[in-house]
């Protein structure tokens, strides 16, 4: 029987290279002997000392495992084809960006010169480069890490850029951010990497969105791009990108960070998970301080966003091994890092088996992620900055709880206040004055709700009030004389 | 064997490029070539000469010719291996 084994990529190194092989064998044992009997080399490749077929090596006859058939000795007809594919760690991908959209690109004096670095890796070359040309990426958020991200695709030559963010450049962020400067402070965000990356690179194109992204826009805004580079620092955009991408069929190429503490995947795929298979549902509000509120030491960011525009660049080429499956967090400071194996969870709404989220409009996200009054739940007191300011310096009796953390009160003190971190308040609580009125105080308001349901929860029953807005709105009336970050 | 027995599908010159612009012009129009086809490249002595030969090589391609013009500059003759993808 006259067979055509056809043999994976990875495999050919084994076959000189040749990808198909013409055999005359009666079952699949004599076809694979043919075979290296051609090429002796093969033998190491697919067979064990004892001559037996290695684990990893898969067979399979036009479209079944011989597994399921009748293993080497499956019997062959006439035409049939063999096919070798082996088991590749991490998983090969394929390019989002079509071998059509590839061939559109043409490669000049201009883009060898400025390119040449790439065109001199065998694993880009010329098709991978013209799959970054061509590629379409979204960023959402050009703070440190986005900011990082974009400059590195700028400079990569990715042919069009998304630049996603409502806010403005604040002096602030300048210390960990590189793609804003001086001259930007005040300016949107989204403007200034603009600038930033027509300097890197005049061949990008750029198109910004200043607009919020939100469960009416992002299906609609996602949909125009290959990838999404999630470099957001709220669960709300977190969760709704990559809802949107889910449902857009885009990669969410993801990355957070903490302190010195970076982590990224890539969620969205065909085979692996999105982010709500890895989070089922956020964390209460305010539990976890952002980045902004804990600090980020100034390198991270450009560690951790150059390894999303390494995942950016794998995917659109179609070559190396992304994180699909598999996350990385990294402790840069103490230099450790570990990768983990993430899988789908089947249950997952949005991207498992039976999903029961079909557009990102169909949920509220503030809501899912715990910004939103629970009506059901007894009302929290609020109490203005201004009205605290006023009973502070009338001397009335009122106990001050700051529940912020101890690195942030080291940064900014509010004199006067009782310290207790929100894990230990319950513990705690015979420190507050049930007959005096006690008024909790965080960064911006949200924690300090989370510390009177949890004193409630544990019975307390004293008068709580929440200071509105926190120590931001607060520094603003109560510490007017003095630098906002004391 | 001289150029003259060679069906030559395209040429380029290289002479005013350094390394590693050299390789990458080469190898930029050694790819839009089909698999056989012939590409000569006119090209400096020197750095050029011991590079642009090698990686050719190491990207699958076959070098059948090298021609010394005798000033300077030389005559490179390569045939296009297979994608490598």
């Amino acid at each position: 029987m006259e067979v055509k084994v056809i043999i994976a990529a990875s495999l050919r190194t084994f076959t000189g290279r040749t990808p198909e092989v013409k055999v005359n064998a009666a079952d699949v044992s004599e076809a694979l002997n043919a075979l290296t009997d051609e090429y002796p080399e093969a033998a190491k490749g697919l067979f064990d000392e004892n001559h037996d077929l290695r684990d990893f090596v898969g067979i399979y006859l036009n479209d079944s495992d011989i597994r399921t058939l009748k293993g080497l000795n499956t019997k062959l007809s006439d035409g049939d084809e063999l096919y070798l594919i082996p088991a590749i760690a991490g998983g090969a991908c394929e390019s989002v960006i079509s071998t059509e959209r590839m061939k559109e690109v043409s490669i000049g004096d201009k883009e060898i010169r400025r390119y040449n670095n790439h065109l001199q890796l065998k694993e880009i070359s010329i098709k991978g480069q013209k799959r970054i040309m061509a590629g379409r990426v979204l960023v959402a958020g050009l703070g440190a890490l986005g900011g990082v991200v974009a400059e590195r695709l700028a400079a990569a030559g990715v042919g069009t850029i998304g630049l996603a963010d409502a806010g403005d450049v604040t002096l602030e962020g300048l210390q960990v951010q590189t793609i804003h400067g001086t001259r930007d402070i005040d300016r949107p965000r989204a403007a200034s990497a603009k600038d930033r990356l027509k300097k890197l690179n005049p061949l990008v194109n750029t198109i910004t969105h200043q607009e919020k992204l939100s469960a009416e826009n992002a299906e609609e805004i996602v949909a125009g791009y290959d990838i999404v580079v999630d470099a957001t620092d709220s669960f709300v955009s977190r969760y709704l990108i990559s809802d949107a991408c889910v449902l857009c069929g885009k990669p969410d190429v993801f990355g957070a960070m903490y302190q010195f503490e970076g982590f990224v995947t890539v969620l969205g795929t065909k085979d692996g998970p999105c982010y709500r298979c890895l989070y089922p549902s956020p964390p209460p509000a305010g539990i976890v301080p952002s980045c902004a509120a804990s600090g980020v030491m100034n390198a991270l960011p450009g560690i951790t966003g150059a390894m999303m525009a390494a995942e950016v660049l794998k995917l659109l080429t179609g070559s190396g091994e992304p994180l699909i499956g598999k996350a990385i967090t990294l402790d840069a400071w103490n230099i450790r890092y570990h990768i983990v194996n993430t899988a789908r969870d089947k249950g997952c709404p949005v991207c498992g088996a039976d999903p029961s989220i079909h557009s990102a409009q169909d949920i509220d996200y503030e809501d899912l992620c715990g910004l939103r009054e629970n009506p059901h739940e007894e009302p929290i007191e609020a109490i203005e900055p201004a009205e605290l300011a006023r009973r502070i310096s009338d001397g009335e009796k009122i106990t001050i709880i700051d529940v912020r953390e101890p690195h942030e009160r080291a940064i900014r003190r509010f004199p006067g206040t009782i310290a207790i971190p929100i894990g230990q308040l319950a513990r705690r609580q015979k420190e507050l004055d049930p007959d005096i009125d006690t008024i909790f105080i965080c960064r911006e308001g949200k924690r300090s709700i989370l510390a009177i349901r949890t004193l409630r929860e544990a019975g307390y029953e004293g008068p709580m009030y929440n200071l509105k807005g926190g120590f931001e709105a607060a520094a603003q009336i109560i510490f007017p004389n003095e630098g906002a970050w004391l | 064997m001289a150029l003259i027995d060679h069906q030559i599908t395209d040429s380029i010159d290289i002479t005013d490029v350094t390394c590693p612009i050299t390789f990458v012009k080469a190898k930029v129009a050694i790819e839009e070539l089909e698999e056989g086809e012939i590409l000569q490249i006119h090209l400096n002595s020197g750095e050029p000469l011991e590079n642009v030969p090698r990686s050719l090589g190491e990207e699958g391609h076959e070098v059948l010719e090298k021609i010394d013009n005798g000033d300077g500059t030389w005559e490179l003759v390569v045939k296009r291996g297979p994608d490598q993808d």
